[in-house]
């Protein structure tokens, strides 16, 4: 049989490669549908677990439901495993975009070499599976999710199904790689009947122009210092909810060979470590998964709730986007509970204090439920008062959100909000606290400096242009009194004119004023003598530490 | 649509593939739409860095990648997460449409992304360059009168660019000649290993202006002498 021309060791490689392969494929298309930037950084060494030398990161909630649905098989023939991409909106309603099949057919490879040019090919495979994800339809789409509609995915394996895309669906060949069992080939059909649901239709909010805040953007857990690629990195203290995900993770260390094909030395070892606990966030009970990585600054569980979107947990699709998050941090939106089917958005501010607080995050458990659409720009003032109905059982420590704004083509994105109480990270004051946004956010209300009171307060509420008749009063919204294009920002109660406007006159910088600089000047040029002979004696264990650095 | 031919002026043992990508943008879409091919071209002709070890073994670093949005066009793409290749392309392809806008012509032209091999030779001879891909990219420059024309462009260009990218990956699934891993001596015949965290195949850019009268001048960035070849 042709197994028998195929070392044991080679097929157990090959059996691995594939199992890899797969489980990476979900990766890359989940990761493709969040709606959001991937970035994922180079590293010159090798660091073991990045299979196919490829920075792919793994969220866990992707890979426990690609290996759940896989149940420890691989794709064979008649047995491929497919990923679908769909959208549901607001009202329920749901279609299927994309089925991406990653199937093997019998043709046979004998010749090839299993542990470098498969495995090469399978690299190239996935760099081809990257460019293409952003070229299908559902990309755009993905992108502007949020706010009417929100982008969900289902893995299953056995015979692919591809009634669901609708009439006239198209295929694009990703591509296909020869081993000694079979070829694998991925491919993705996608829907193009998208008549009902063109995108135009999702577009009724033209682009958010905001403030990219770049250390919260792609990153799920906060590092020191902004402006990074992404880095994945397990949260700190968060409680395991997948107990089944292995705990050691097999790690890929490759070594190749330039002596003939022979002499291939590949390892593969067993790193027994930990498996990044996953981070979940414990908010809304709502299955959403593969977003809770990208939109949490910092641990806290999440509820997973198999049944929340109405669907039978066998074929359920798992919301990319942190659908109910967005919602209920949204701060146009709320929804009371109870409310079935989408609730008519209520664009007012939130009561105040941490009440508000509780109230977004009771998305009641029967549904998920987004905003049919965004407040229009002739808002209506009327204070939410639900603060007594609006108060769910479950006492929410940590509404954990992020606060996101990004500028750029694809800028629909959803807001969650971070409490940023126990973090620590820089431009902290940026970060909108709890919750009133406008209150504390110091976009629009930016923290006094010492000597004299904000100019922005003054502006901002000054001019007509917004409609708070007096200082703080976190019941108004800011009322506009034109509409610059593209200017609408459903996301904070502020446009692009009033936005502009305060930043035309900042705040003084405290370091500026001259007092104050000029004290810390006079204090540091003073210790300057100082320290540089505290320095000087110091000089050896300096050449030592540089000695140790090279 | 690609065609494929062998490039003329190859060496007879070795055909140097080569493809053709034409899209017609607007001026300021030039620059985005170069980097879009440019780099799904060379996220799939890059490795990790490569470290040799006794034994002739070696192992492969990791490439990161990352998304990159168009200002200009309704498209976004994936690239190699490395600055300096970034860096080296959008100089390329700042100049290219320099160019192309100072040189008068009817705003045709063409990019070529070209990867070769060098064959070391002995003195008094120089090392050959030995072409086994090339990619030509070849623009042609509208102007467009007003607002909606500009928006409709915005799309048009971005679906284009899609099948582009469709394009490129048909052609890197052939599976098709590669050269052969290099041993440590031979690496740098092969790939590019300047850069600090990504290593390309060896390549080289190009471009040509095909000013109103049809004839052609070439700039090839690594010459010395560019300057000399003012338009």
């Amino acid at each position: 049989a042709m197994d028998t021309d195929l070392s044991s060791q080679d097929r157990k490689d090959l059996d691995k490669f594939i199992k890899f392969f797969a489980l990476k494929t979900v990766q890359v298309i989940v990761q493709a549908r969040l709606g959001e930037k991937i970035c994922t950084r180079s590293s010159s060494s090798p660091t073991g677990s990045d299979w196919f030398n490829l920075a792919i990161k793994d969220i866990p909630e992707v890979t426990h439901e690609a290996k759940k649905a896989l149940a420890g098989q691989l794709p064979a023939v008649g047995r491929s495993m497919c990923v679908e991409i769909s959208l549901k909106t607001s009202e329920g309603d749901s279609m299927e975009l994309e089925i991406w099949c990653l199937e093997m057919n019998e043709k046979c490879d004998k010749e090839i070499k299993v542990s470098y040019t498969v495995y090469n090919r399978l690299s190239l495979l996935l760099k081809s599976l990257l460019a293409i994800t952003r070229v299908t339809p559902a990309y755009r789409l993905s992108r502007k999710q949020g706010h009417e509609y929100v982008i969900l995915y289902r893995i299953y394996f056995g015979e692919v199904q591809l009634s669901g895309l609708g009439e006239g669906f198209q295929t694009v060949r990703v591509g296909t790689v020869g081993t000694p069992v079979g070829t694998i080939t991925l491919s993705c059909a996608y829907r193009i009947n998208l008549a009902f649901m063109s995108t135009r239709q999702f577009e009724r909010t033209p682009p958010i122009m905001g403030i990219i805040i770049d250390h919260f953007v792609d990153r799920p857990y906060p590092s020191s210092s902004p402006m990074h690629p992404c880095n994945y990195r397990a949260g700190e203290d968060n409680g395991a909810v997948y107990p089944s995900v292995e705990d050691s993770q097999e790690v890929c260390t490759t070594s190749f060979s330039t002596s003939p094909p022979s002499q291939c030395v590949f390892t593969v070892t067993k790193a027994h470590f930990q498996t990044p606990p996953p981070v979940v966030t414990d908010t809304l009970k709502v299955p959403v998964m593969g977003l809770a990585f990208s939109h949490q600054l910092s641990s806290s569980r999440l509820s997973y709730q198999p049944a929340a979107l109405g669907v039978g947990s066998a074929d359920m699709g798992y919301p990319v986007l942190f659908a109910g998050g967005l919602n209920a941090a949204h701060p146009h939106q709320l929804i009371g509970p109870g409310k079935e089917g989408g609730v008519p958005p209520i664009p007012s501010q939130p009561a105040h204090g941490t009440q508000a607080d509780q109230e977004r995050m009771c998305t009641p458990l029967d549904g998920v439920h987004y905003s049919a659409a965004t407040p229009s720009s002739s808002e209506d003032t009327e204070t939410v008062s639900n603060s007594s109905e609006g108060k769910c059982g479950s006492p929410h420590d940590l509404l954990e959100t992020i606060f996101i704004r990004k500028v750029g083509a694809f800028v629909n994105k959803p807001i969650n909000q971070v409490t940023m109480a126990n973090l620590d990270i820089p431009f902290a004051m940026f970060a909108p606290k709890n919750v009133e946004l406008e209150d504390n956010d110091p976009m629009v209300n930016p923290p006094d400096s010492p000597e004299t009171e904000s100019p922005l307060q003054g502006s901002l509420h000054s001019e007509g242009s917004s409609g708070s008749s007096t200082g703080n009063t976190h019941d108004d919204f800011v009322m506009i009194d034109f509409k610059p294009a593209f200017s609408k920002d459903d996301i904070l109660p502020m446009d692009l004119g009033t936005f502009y406007r305060e930043f035309q006159n900042p705040p003084q910088l405290s370091s500026l004023s001259i007092d104050i600089g000029a004290q810390s000047m006079a204090e540091d040029l003073d210790s300057l003598p100082e320290k540089l002979a505290i320095h000087e004696k110091n000089v050896k264990e300096f050449d030592a530490f540089v000695e140790t650095l090279q | 649509r690609t065609r494929r031919r062998a490039h003329p002026g190859a060496a007879p043992a070795m055909n140097c593939r080569a493809e053709v990508l034409e899209v017609s943008v607007e001026g300021r879409q030039v620059e985005e739409a170069m980097l879009a091919v440019l780099h799904t071209v060379l996220l799939h002709r890059s490795t990790g860095k490569f470290h040799y070890k006794k034994e002739g073994t070696y192992s492969i670093g990791t490439v990161g990648t990352q998304d990159v949005d168009c200002d200009f066009i309704d498209f976004a793409y994936v690239r190699v997460s490395s600055e300096e290749l970034d860096r080296a392309l959008r100089k390329a392809v700042g100049e290219f449409k320099d160019a192309l806008r100072n040189s008068g012509s009817d705003g045709m032209g063409q990019i070529s992304l070209e990867f070769y091999q060098k064959k070391k030779s002995r003195w008094p001879f120089s090392d050959e360059c030995i072409p086994w891909e090339l990619w030509t990219i070849k623009v042609n420059v509208v102007n467009l009168a007003n607002e909606q024309e500009r928006q409709i462009c915005r799309e048009k260009v971005g679906e284009k660019l899609c099948e582009k990218i469709i394009n490129i990956v048909e052609v890197m699934n052939r599976h098709e000649y590669l050269p052969k891993m290099p041993t440590q001596s031979e690496v740098d015949n092969v790939f590019d290993t300047s850069l600090k965290d990504v290593q390309p195949y060896l390549y080289k850019i190009s471009y040509q202006i095909t000013d109103s009268l049809g004839t052609s001048v070439t700039t090839t960035m690594r010459r010395l002498i560019k300057d000399t070849l003012a338009l």
